[in-house]
């Protein structure tokens, strides 16, 4: 029982981190209507820059996140407006495009992380590393616990951002019908590289309150990049809500496979639950919640 | 008539070419860019021609090459079965795929062909009872020369081009590409868009299939990692579709030259020149230079996919007609 609860706290507190991953990929796939698979490579690219802070420049990772999220703001704005905007002008006889260079993309960053940090697997330790907080016989991973509850917060204000402000409605109203958007004055390219700067800082976050607890180095981003698309599948394609449904599903099941199964089981979890939502609620979460 | 005469002239110097080409490492080079026609052709077929982009190239050729490799170890039989043996599993695979996603409208059949990928690769890796892992398989070639593999592997490239072009001359073809174009108006015409879909990536599966035993048999080992690898075998399946052109017959043929000439110059440092330069100057740099050149083939890869798809997006062959405006409007300088 006590290892059952116990892999329960653990999916739920991965599963938090998971869903502001799934975030940023749903809303890049409502707004651009492509899968952004370069998704975990960007969230490498950011605990990278992460790493560095912490190592050189001796900040904290979480404070450190005020360098990631907005560096990888621009990032993600400049992906959009330069590789993926230009592509809707040129007449390819080739579908998905977009998600190709996407995909180029992805190895770019990864191969250039390489170049310069080599294949070597780096950390940080902090104090707080390895420190847990018991509360019965259940134990909480300090880091993730921290993770968890950042991860509700940056939750909760991309709503606040999403239903309030006038950048956020137009967001959901490109993510609607991009063309009426457009006759009612909206420019949808600029909210378009707006949202994937945001897809991009959303990732930041996730990698960045990941770091204490992860090793890093540049192949991390593949795995994380499937996450994120079996997250976006499961919950629906551009639904927030079904994003947090499904990462908090993904972490559970990925937390339940590695202690009943075996830790070689983690990553097939998610690529497994990918092929048995396709198969029976093709839709995802959306279709249950329907928003 | 006039068509056909510039292929066949190639077919006719690619016949004779062992007894001109007497280095093995040249040879090798030829059996690879063959073995990319015949990869290439295949996924031309499923992505460029019925628009269904695969990212799945490495599952399909990974089974074919498992399939052969298994058969030798835990069989005993020859692993040449393997290459009808090898098609068949791979087309078996593709059936329950193709049709989870070809029901669905989206991106789904990209990311399912993904996500096959990784998961062959996770099997591979995790059942060592029968695979041995990442330990790999080692099968004994046949030939030791290097000849008889170049005359089986240009048949095949030979073949798959001449299948693909007669699918695509006879009425299947037109359906492709009506899916290709427009799937609501393929559908309203009654066209069956799920069961042409499915025939097309059989077909493709079949090719890759084969190709992926045959390369266990030429190789002699392999490992998941080899075989089912993203970068090396899916995107360079998928650069050589598009670079050599989407959906055109000798595209993928044009597109293996091109890519196996890159793949190899960064892997010697550019044939050797940046060693020969290094020992020529002695500059320490220089060695640093071969040092990062002969790393960075999955990066130029990458550049590669970028540069394509923003600047050539349908390919050599495809965007002929462009490149040779741009160069003739370069020579004359008038408008």
């Amino acid at each position: 029982m006590d290892t059952f609860l116990q892999t329960l706290v653990a999916g739920v507190l991965k599963g938090g981190l998971y869903a502001i991953i799934g975030m940023g990929m749903t809303l890049i796939m409502g707004v651009m209507g492509i899968i952004n698979l370069a998704h975990g490579q960007l969230m490498m690219v950011a605990m990278y820059i992460a790493y560095v802070c912490f190592t050189y420049f001796g900040l904290d990772p979480y404070v450190a996140l005020l360098v990631t999220m907005p560096s990888l703001f621009i990032m993600g704005v400049i992906i959009q407006k330069y590789l993926l905007n230009p592509l809707a002008y040129i007449e390819a006889i080739l579908p998905h495009n977009q998600v190709l260079m996407t995909v180029g993309i992805a190895m770019v960053l990864t191969e250039v992380i390489r170049f310069i940090f080599t294949s070597n697997y780096l950390s940080v330790q902090t104090s707080y590393s390895s420190s847990t907080l018991h509360l019965a016989s259940l134990s909480f991973s300090v880091p993730l616990t921290i993770a968890f509850f950042s991860a509700c917060l940056l939750t909760a204000g991309l709503f606040l951002f999403l239903l309030k402000t006038d950048v956020g409605r137009s967001i959901r109203a490109v993510a609607q019908d991009a063309e009426a958007a457009q006759v009612m004055g909206i420019d949808s390219e600029r909210i378009k590289a707006i949202t994937m700067g945001i897809g991009a800082a959303l990732v930041a976050a996730a990698g960045n309150l990941l770091l204490p607890v992860y090793y890093l180095f540049p192949d991390i981003g593949r795995p994380f990049t499937t996450k994120a698309f079996v997250i976006t599948i499961l919950g629906g394609m551009g639904s927030t809500v079904g994003a947090i449904l499904g990462g908090v599903t993904l972490g559970l099941a990925e937390a339940f496979a590695s202690t009943y199964k075996g830790q070689e089981y983690e990553e097939m979890t998610g690529l497994i639950i990918f092929v048995l939502v396709l198969l029976f609620l093709p839709g995802g979460f959306k279709r249950l919640t329907k928003v | 008539m006039k068509r056909n005469i510039i292929p066949l002239i190639v077919l006719a110097v690619l016949l004779v070419l062992p007894f001109i080409l007497r280095d093995p490492y040249y040879l090798h080079l030829m059996i690879l860019v063959l073995m990319w026609v015949a990869l290439g052709s295949g996924w031309n077929l499923i992505s460029g021609y019925t628009g269904q982009v695969s990212f799945g190239t490495a599952a399909f050729f990974g089974v074919g090459a498992y399939s052969a490799a298994l058969l030798m170890s835990k069989l005993g039989i020859s692993a040449w079965w393997g290459l009808p043996l090898g098609a068949f599993i791979a087309v078996l695979l593709s059936f329950p795929f193709g049709w989870i996603s070809f029901r669905l409208r989206g991106p789904y059949f990209a990311l399912v062909t993904l996500a096959l990928n990784e998961i062959l690769r996770h099997i591979a890796t995790i059942w060592e009872s029968l695979t041995d892992g990442m330990v790999g398989i080692l099968v004994l070639q046949t030939f030791i020369s290097k000849q008889p593999y170049y005359y089986i592997m240009l048949a095949i490239a030979v073949t798959s081009i001449i299948v693909i072009k007669l699918v695509m001359d006879s009425k299947l073809g037109y359906y492709f590409v009506t899916i290709r174009e427009d799937q609501e108006a393929a559908e309203s015409l009654g066209i069956n868009t799920v069961y042409y879909k499915m025939v097309s990536l059989c077909i493709s599966a079949a090719i890759i299939g084969f190709t992926g035993a045959l390369y266990t048999n030429y190789m002699g080992f392999i490992d998941p990692k080899i075989v089912f690898a993203l970068g090396d075998i899916s995107i360079m399946a998928i650069l050589v579709g598009i670079v050599g052109g989407v959906a055109t017959i000798y595209g993928p043929a044009i597109g293996a030259f091109i890519m196996v000439a890159v793949q190899e110059f960064f892997r010697t440092a550019g044939f050797g020149l940046f060693i020969y330069l290094a020992n020529l100057t002695g500059w320490s740099f220089m060695h640093t230079a071969v040092k990062y050149i002969s790393q960075a083939h999955v990066l130029s890869f990458g550049l590669l996919v970028i540069f394509v798809i923003r600047y050539l997006p349908n390919g050599v062959v495809g965007d002929w007609d462009v490149i040779k405006r741009k160069f003739s409007f370069g020579k004359t300088g008038s408008v």
